[in-house]
């Protein structure tokens, strides 16, 4: 469970708000897609949750991170550190960089049991390889003994997740785990990565900045705009009713195969907003064709409607009805 | 291992290159050789019978040819002062060069590394900005003047290490590190610095990795992220600067072998160009080339244990 | 050095133009000759009987001796990279405009020269060269030569495939015209940067000369000659050694502060193109 988190990065002389009050619950063996555009923050709060954030970000009160009922951020940064990469594991965006070029992938695999699980090296080693092919890739036994540029892009994402998966995590984190990838391989990577979650019951949040990626994906979906949560519901829900109008631009920049050939792709007007200095009232009203007066003067909260679990936080939403 | 081999035509070229530069260098010398030998007040008789028995009558290139052809079988002549072969003279004065190259550099890497992982890792913390500060003092240091500090404070002062003198690895391993301490430290204090540089500045550019948030993902502790994912990555620029430095101390240590009266390789060096002795100058210099372009050959070998890519025939890190 | 060095910035600057001053004026202050000999007062402590910083174990004014002493250093640290610059720069710009043949030769005769230690590369060139001063400065800059011309090569050939130099090209501008007008004054900058540094070597590299008692020929006093006069009496006299060494090390940071702020500003400069 995450409770008005915030993460606040100083920056000269302002503050960057790159998250900003952000809640959610996330039961086990569910799935939590969090959408966006690049900048929204996302990726600084997956980091949040694992402890990664840099060293200058300040994480104010009253927010609170609670994972299987400990606030992490009560804990000792020894405990904390036990918990990540043991307990909660995490995929992260390139798997070109997020192997250490220097080191043999069994090894990088091994790391994390030895050290939070206490394995031997010959133990850490079988258990490396049944990882190896759990993530589906063939000759695991010798392909262990690889470094990572011996392997396409698609084989190291594979490793990235075998290495999230090594001390059977209660959380997986994708950070946007498909976006680096030919998008041959993206969907392979996503039905695996679905599987697992499936096969060992774990929770998942899975960060992406496309809609469509977490259409059959994710149980949950919480869209992000300018480090808030401004739409969230379960996925079903949220696609036969956004309320948001930023989801649903979201939504039409999805590219689809039955588009006539020469149809020209939507794109969202004007720019992800300064983060370190906001406008007042709702973020996404200068980029809103439906703003009015209250939008700029006034910030929406994030508000129930009619479906218990869909909130949303607009003044105007749209209209409710299957998409048009 | 194309790489390598190409690294190796380089090295013969500029060795054969050396030989060359040596040979003429000195041989185009004003005061002839003839005259060192025979001394001020020689009669023009003796000088023609030397120069005769130096084959000093022969033109350059038949000269080069003739020097070369011995310098590969070992021979690297006679010395024109003392008569003694000067190949015996270097390999007896090799020793205490290759000890303080040793240890010195093991000195440098002792405070180097530490330093530059603790910089790294808190970049403009009080302890990153009072070594980079009194790095930049100590670089500005002459290497003698420092060097006389030490020997004022820990040999004269507080009597820790003798002021000057080599014992020999044969007088027993205490007394000879001992002789070689306060040279080493001299010598380390200023290289340091260099080293620590390039490894900070390295390591900064790793640490912004995504390997490196991954492994802190794993919640590996501090110390292992950087010592087994950081460091060996963050080497590249460090061991070009170690490879420069490790040649560099072989005959440039000239300084301090001569105020600690080390026999090494720069103070033979400095004694056969006091003497006006060709020969043993040309000896001298041509191994400290060949050292040096040995070793920067090694580390270029060394690339390829730090990275497999480069093992493999893939691409080279700038 | 960060920005808050500026109070440190402006003691460097004062520290140079006083010793510079001291330098020029050296003759005229009333202080003994700098090898004049005061019979009863070897290694006097500094203040004593007349002599403001004492004098060295023969007797001699160590004041009057760093004076004159400063005369070298910076006659040697100001020329000596000229020379340098001016060599290295000339082979450095002709082997990266022409490449070719001549390129080669030059880069075989940098790499020759690099592959001997600095010091010892000097020791020979000075020894071959002879030790008055024009001929040690003339040494320095010779050693100084292939570290320029590789930097200068490497400039070149990037400036060299920039579009202004094709557009100068094709506007019928000939060679001599191209390297005085658009390569000259691009590599110019970064190389006036890196003459600081150099003097700061070069003040080092006389000094350790002195040292071994290979640069001017005494009774002219040169500060590395002095800290290795000092030698001998270092345990009862230490200031005969740590005057002319401290006076150094002030001399050779402060030229070394204002190199490294002249870097950034070059650096920033660089950045905002």
């Amino acid at each position: 469970m995450v409770d008005r988190l915030s993460v606040h990065l100083p920056c000269g002389e302002s503050i960057v708000r790159a998250v900003d009050e952000v809640s959610f619950t996330l039961e086990r063996g569910q799935t939590l897609a969090l959408v966006g555009e690049s900048g929204c923050g996302k990726s600084m709060l997956c980091r949040a949750i694992m402890g990664l954030v840099p060293g200058r970000a300040l994480l104010p009160a009253p927010g609170r991170i609670v994972f299987a009922g400990q606030d992490l951020g009560a804990l000792e940064a020894g405990e904390r550190a036990g918990l990540c990469g043991g307990r909660i594991g995490m995929v992260l965006q390139d798997p070109l960089s997020a192997l250490n070029p220097v080191m043999k992938i069994g090894r990088q695999i091994a790391e994390p049991m030895r050290h939070h699980l206490g394995m031997t090296r010959v133990q850490a080693r079988q258990r490396s390889i049944e990882l190896l092919r759990a993530v589906g890739i063939a000759q695991a036994a010798t392909r262990i003994d690889c470094y990572p540029h011996q392997l396409s892009g698609g084989m190291r994402q594979r490793v990235v997740i075998a290495i999230a998966l090594a001390c059977e995590p209660q959380l997986l984190i994708a950070d946007e785990p498909t976006t680096a990838l030919d998008v041959t391989v993206q969907a392979e990577i996503l039905d695996l990565l679905a599987d697992l979650q499936q096969e060992r019951s774990m929770a998942m949040i899975l960060v992406s900045h496309n809609l469509g990626v977490v259409a059959g994906r994710a149980h949950e979906t919480a869209v992000m705009y300018a480090g808030r949560i401004v739409e969230q519901a379960p996925t079903g829900e949220l696609f036969a009713r956004m309320r948001m109008r930023y989801t649903r631009a979201l939504f039409d920049a999805i590219p689809r195969l039955d588009d006539p050939a020469q149809a020209t792709l939507t794109a969202i007007d004007g720019q992800s907003p300064d983060l370190a200095a906001l406008p007042d009232g709702c973020s996404f009203a200068p980029r809103c064709a439906h703003a009015e007066a209250r939008c700029t003067g006034e910030a929406p909260t994030l508000v129930s409607d009619g479906h218990a679990r869909h909130r949303h936080a607009c003044w105007f939403p749209c209209a409710v009805g299957p998409t048009a | 291992m194309r790489f390598v081999g190409g690294k190796f035509l380089h090295l013969i070229v500029v060795i054969l290159a050396v030989t060359v530069l040596t040979f003429a260098m000195l041989d185009l010398l004003p005061t002839s050789a003839a005259y060192a030998v025979a001394g001020a007040n020689a009669s023009a008789h003796d000088i023609a019978a030397i120069q005769e028995d130096l084959g000093l009558g022969d033109p350059a290139l038949v000269r080069y040819g003739k020097w070369l052809a011995g310098v590969l079988r070992g021979d690297l002549g006679v010395s024109l002062v003392s008569g003694q072969p000067v190949a015996q003279a270097v390999a007896s004065h090799l020793p205490a060069t290759v000890e303080l190259v040793v240890l010195a550099q093991l000195f440098t890497l002792l405070i180097a590394v530490p330093v530059g992982l603790f910089s790294a890792w808190r970049v403009d913390s009080r302890f990153d900005r009072f070594c980079s500060a009194l790095g930049f003092g100590l670089t500005s240091i002459p290497s003698f003047a420092l060097a006389m500090v030490l020997v004022y404070f820990l040999a004269l002062k507080l009597k820790w290490f003798p002021a000057v003198g080599y014992a020999p690895l044969s007088a027993g391993i205490w007394p000879n590190l001992k002789s070689l301490f306060l040279p080493a430290v001299s010598l380390a204090l200023v290289e340091w610095v260099i080293l620590m540089r390039v490894l900070r500045s390295e390591l900064i550019a790793t640490l912004q990795e995504d390997f490196i948030l991954l492994a802190r993902a794993k919640g590996l502790p501090a110390w292992k992220i950087l010592l087994q994912h950081a460091l060996r990555p963050s080497l590249f620029g460090a061991l070009t600067v170690f490879g420069l430095q490790v040649g560099n101390l072989i005959g440039g240590a000239v300084i301090v072998e001569q105020l600690f009266a080390l026999p090494g390789i720069g103070r033979l060096l400095l004694a056969g160009i006091f003497a006006q002795d060709f020969t043993m100058v040309q000896g001298c210099v041509l191994l400290i080339a060949v050292a040096y372009v040995a070793v920067n050959f090694l580390v270029d070998v060394g690339y390829g244990l730090l990275d497999p890519r480069v093992r493999c025939g893939g691409v080279v890190r700038g | 050095m960060d920005r808050k060095a500026g109070g440190v910035f402006w003691l460097a600057v004062a520290w140079l133009v006083l010793v510079a001053a001291l330098a020029v004026s050296a003759a005229w202050w009333p202080l003994p000759a700098p090898d004049q000999i005061d019979w009863v007062r070897l290694t006097a402590k500094p203040g004593d009987g007349g002599h403001l910083l004492g004098t060295d174990s023969l007797g001699r004014d160590i004041a009057a001796r760093l004076l004159f002493g400063a005369r070298v250093s910076l006659f040697v640290g100001f020329l000596a990279p000229c020379i340098g610059l001016l060599a290295g720069g000339l082979l450095g710009i002709l082997a990266g405009f022409y490449r070719g043949t001549f390129d080669a030769l030059i880069v075989v005769i940098i790499d020759t020269l690099l592959a001997l230690p600095r010091l010892v590369l000097l020791l020979v060139v000075a020894f071959v060269f002879g030790s008055s001063l024009f001929s040690l400065t003339l040494s320095l800059g010779i050693v100084i030569a292939p570290s320029v011309a590789r930097i200068v090569r490497a400039l070149t050939i990037r400036i060299a495939e920039r579009e202004f130099i094709l557009a100068a090209r094709a506007a019928g501008a000939s060679d001599a015209a191209i390297i005085l007008r658009e390569i000259l004054p691009n590599v110019l900058m970064p190389m006036l940067v890196y003459m600081l540094v150099i003097t700061a070597l070069v003040i080092v590299a006389e000094g350790s000369l002195g040292f071994l008692g290979l640069s001017v020929a005494s009774p002219m006093p040169s500060w590395g000659g002095m800290i290795a006069e000092g030698r001998d009496v270092l345990a009862e006299h230490p200031h005969v050694s740590m005057i002319p060494a401290a006076v150094m090390f002030l001399t050779v940071l402060a030229v070394n502060l204002l190199g490294d702020r002249m870097r950034g500003w070059l650096d920033v400069r660089e950045s905002q193109l």
